[in-house]
């Protein structure tokens, strides 16, 4: 009795009964299938996030004000005064101290606004205007498109000069060059210096309606001399960024004589952090996805053990006539088994296909990123259920007694 | 016939079914033996334990206690494995309703036990070709059972039981599905396979159908209760000469 045999009566089994053999051959399909789909728009959402933080700079800290909490207060015995001390040009400088701050690399102190831009008639409304020194565009990960970026000497002496974003430059200038030209900020002309490489859209926010002028010139002509919005920090490194993280609060709890107990007046909010508890985050969200998928499969692996079992009874006089023919246990439970993972088999094959074209589309808003594993994975689970769900009825096939299965009608 | 080798040996064979409260002894102490070339009708109303005979003798079934050897081999304490290469190597089966597996041709049907017993797919063909042609089927070896009638398909039976060249056809009320002419049909080709030196076994409880066999065994709760040559006194059946009116 030769293997090949043993394939070729399985084969002529499930053909006996095409509608049924398909059905149940569905049933792993749609299993496997999710599978591959689920696993791969749980990692596709995972790196979706991941390139939108890549973008913010992966060695970037942004330290921001914050009310301090009620130890705050207490330690600082200011009483009238306002709990909430600013952030200032000194606290920037003060971050960049290869002694205290080893692991910060540049800073860059950052004022905001929202002013309105005109040229030649267009007017446009910059959701950001950023006052900052040069050092910000490199820790925000900005690349300059076209003409040349802020420089030092700008911040100095204040020049009017202004570097766009792609949709201020879109909005105002249309498709003609912005280089060069003359916008009018809030009735105040700046001179456009350069352009800034698209980001595109993250979420609801346009990354693009942005801007960026010297620190100087926007205190100067927008925001006044009060407190700085946000102080910007690239650390050495990607890896650097907790040490640095650590060394700022340090730095300005003692600047502003923060007490250790004291919930602080200010926030340092680190990208790397945030990437590690968004990916954590997608992680838990794909193997969630996988989870769903697998309950699937395993429902399509019960429906071949009932189909089986349908089948063995169905068939209980074809096992008498083998049985009385010579035909060993082995050899029916090797048809039945080999029917079991055919079916399960080719509902693999199916399965892997129709994810693998699953994929191609964007779910839900996110594009799928096939996982080689979840399809090796999903195809080999696919041929053991077929052993396992296929080998109960398998067996009771091949336990049957000779005459009592020839007597069956 | 004592001086030929005998094919079926049976000594003292009892079958007890169930527990010993209510034990239904089928067989009651069965002796036989069967010469190579002979061939046998067991005969016997129904519950005489002719079925349980004809499944030991099958090797379908083992016996409770005694002792059975088939073709010089003792079998009464095969394991199933061994039970399934017996059957397949030394036993022809034809079955009161045909059992020919269904949606697969003649010819696939008739090289089944060849497949079980390993042999290679050209020998096979072959062989199962040639037996076709015996039983006069060879022009519809490529048609399924359901194509066939009921006397074609008992022959594509016999030729299935005569591929592997047991040493014993065993016959289970072969005609018992057939029509008259069918059932002659059928009864002609035993009659030739006997003369060609097989060793043939029918169990039958149609006396007409007996009368082909050149012994016939009664059986009786369980007991043989006569055992006759063709052409002694009283063969077959006194009552079957009577009802029918006219002696053989």
């Amino acid at each position: 009795m030769r293997f090949r045999e043993v394939f070729r009566f399985a084969f002529a089994g499930l053909r006996a009964n095409k509608l049924r053999s398909a059905l149940t051959t569905l049933g792993i399909l749609i299993g496997v299938g999710a599978v591959i789909l689920l696993v791969a728009v749980g990692k596709g959402s995972g790196a979706q996030v991941q390139a939108n933080i890549d973008k913010l700079g992966t060695n970037l800290l942004e330290v921001s004000r914050q009310a301090g909490g009620f130890g705050a207060r207490a330690s600082r015995n200011t009483g009238t005064q306002s709990s909430v001390s600013a952030l200032t040009l000194a606290d920037a400088q003060s971050l960049v101290d290869p002694v205290n701050a080893p692991d910060v690399l540049d800073e860059a102190p950052v004022v905001t606004a929202s002013p309105t831009a005109t040229y030649d008639g267009a007017t446009h409304q910059i959701a950001q205007l950023v006052g900052t020194y040069p050092a910000y565009l490199t820790a925000t990960n900005w690349q300059i498109a076209e003409g040349s970026a802020i420089t030092d000497d700008d911040v100095n002496q204040a020049r009017k000069v202004i570097v766009i974003g792609q949709t201020v430059a879109t909005d105002l200038f249309g498709t003609a060059d912005p280089v060069g030209q003359q916008v009018m900020i809030n009735s105040v002309p700046y001179t456009v210096e350069g352009t800034l490489q698209a980001k595109g859209s993250s979420g609801l926010q346009d990354a693009d309606d942005f801007a960026i002028a010297p620190l100087t010139t926007v205190q100067d002509s927008l925001s006044g001399f009060g407190s700085l919005s946000q102080i910007v920090v690239q650390a050495k490194s990607a890896g650097a960024t907790t040490a640095a993280q650590n060394e700022i609060t340090s730095i300005l709890t003692s600047r502003h004589h923060l007490s250790a107990t004291a919930s602080p007046d200010f926030r340092v909010l680190n990208q790397q952090s945030l990437l590690a508890t968004s990916s954590s985050t997608t992680h838990t969200f794909t193997v969630l996805l996988g989870a769903v998928a697998a309950i699937s499969l395993l429902v399509g692996g019960i429906g071949i053990t009932n189909i089986m079992l349908v089948t063995v009874t169905e068939r209980t006089r074809e096992i008498g006539i083998r049985k009385a023919l010579g035909a060993p246990r082995a050899a029916i439970l090797g048809q039945f088994l080999v029917e079991a993972v055919m079916l399960s088999l080719i509902g693999g094959a199916l399965g892997v296909a129709a994810g693998l074209i699953g994929t191609r589309f964007t779910v839900a808003g996110v594009k799928p990123v096939i996982v080689p594993a979840s399809i090796a994975l999903a195809f080999a689970v696919s041929a053991l259920i077929g052993l396992f769900f296929g080998s109960f009825p398998a067996n009771r096939a091949a336990k049957l007694h000779p005459i009592q299965a020839l007597r069956h009608e | 016939m004592g001086t030929q080798r005998p094919v079926i040996e049976l000594t003292d064979i009892r079958k007890t079914y169930g527990m010993d409260g209510n034990a239904v002894h089928a067989l009651r102490g069965v002796s036989l033996t069967v010469p190579t070339g002979d061939y046998v009708a067991i005969m016997g109303a129904s519950g005489s334990g002719k079925s349980t005979l004809m499944n030991i003798i099958g090797c379908l079934d083992v016996p409770t206690t005694g002792r059975y050897l088939l073709d010089d081999v003792e079998v009464e304490h095969l394991s199933d494995r061994q039970l399934a290469l017996v059957r397949n190597r030394k036993i022809g089966f034809v079955f009161q309703s045909f059992n020919l597996l269904p949606r697969t041709t003649a010819l696939d049907n008739v090289e089944l036990p060849l497949v079980y017993a390993g042999v290679g797919t050209t020998e096979r063909r072959k062989r199962a070709r040639a037996a076709l042609e015996l039983v006069g089927l060879s022009e519809r070896m490529h048609h399924k059972p359901q194509e066939l009638s009921g006397g074609q398909q008992q022959r594509v039976a016999v030729a299935r039981a005569l591929v592997t060249a047991p040493s014993l056809i065993l016959a289970d009320e072969p005609t018992g599905n057939l029509d008259s002419t069918s059932s002659s049909d059928v009864m002609a080709l035993f009659d030739r396979l006997h003369r060609a030196g097989r060793t043939i076994v029918l169990i039958t409880h149609e006396h007409d159908i007996a009368e082909h066999a050149e012994r016939a065994i009664r059986l009786m709760d369980g007991q043989i209760v006569s055992d006759e040559r063709n052409g002694e006194r009283g063969w077959i059946s006194e009552q079957h000469t009577v009802r029918h009116g006219s002696a053989r």
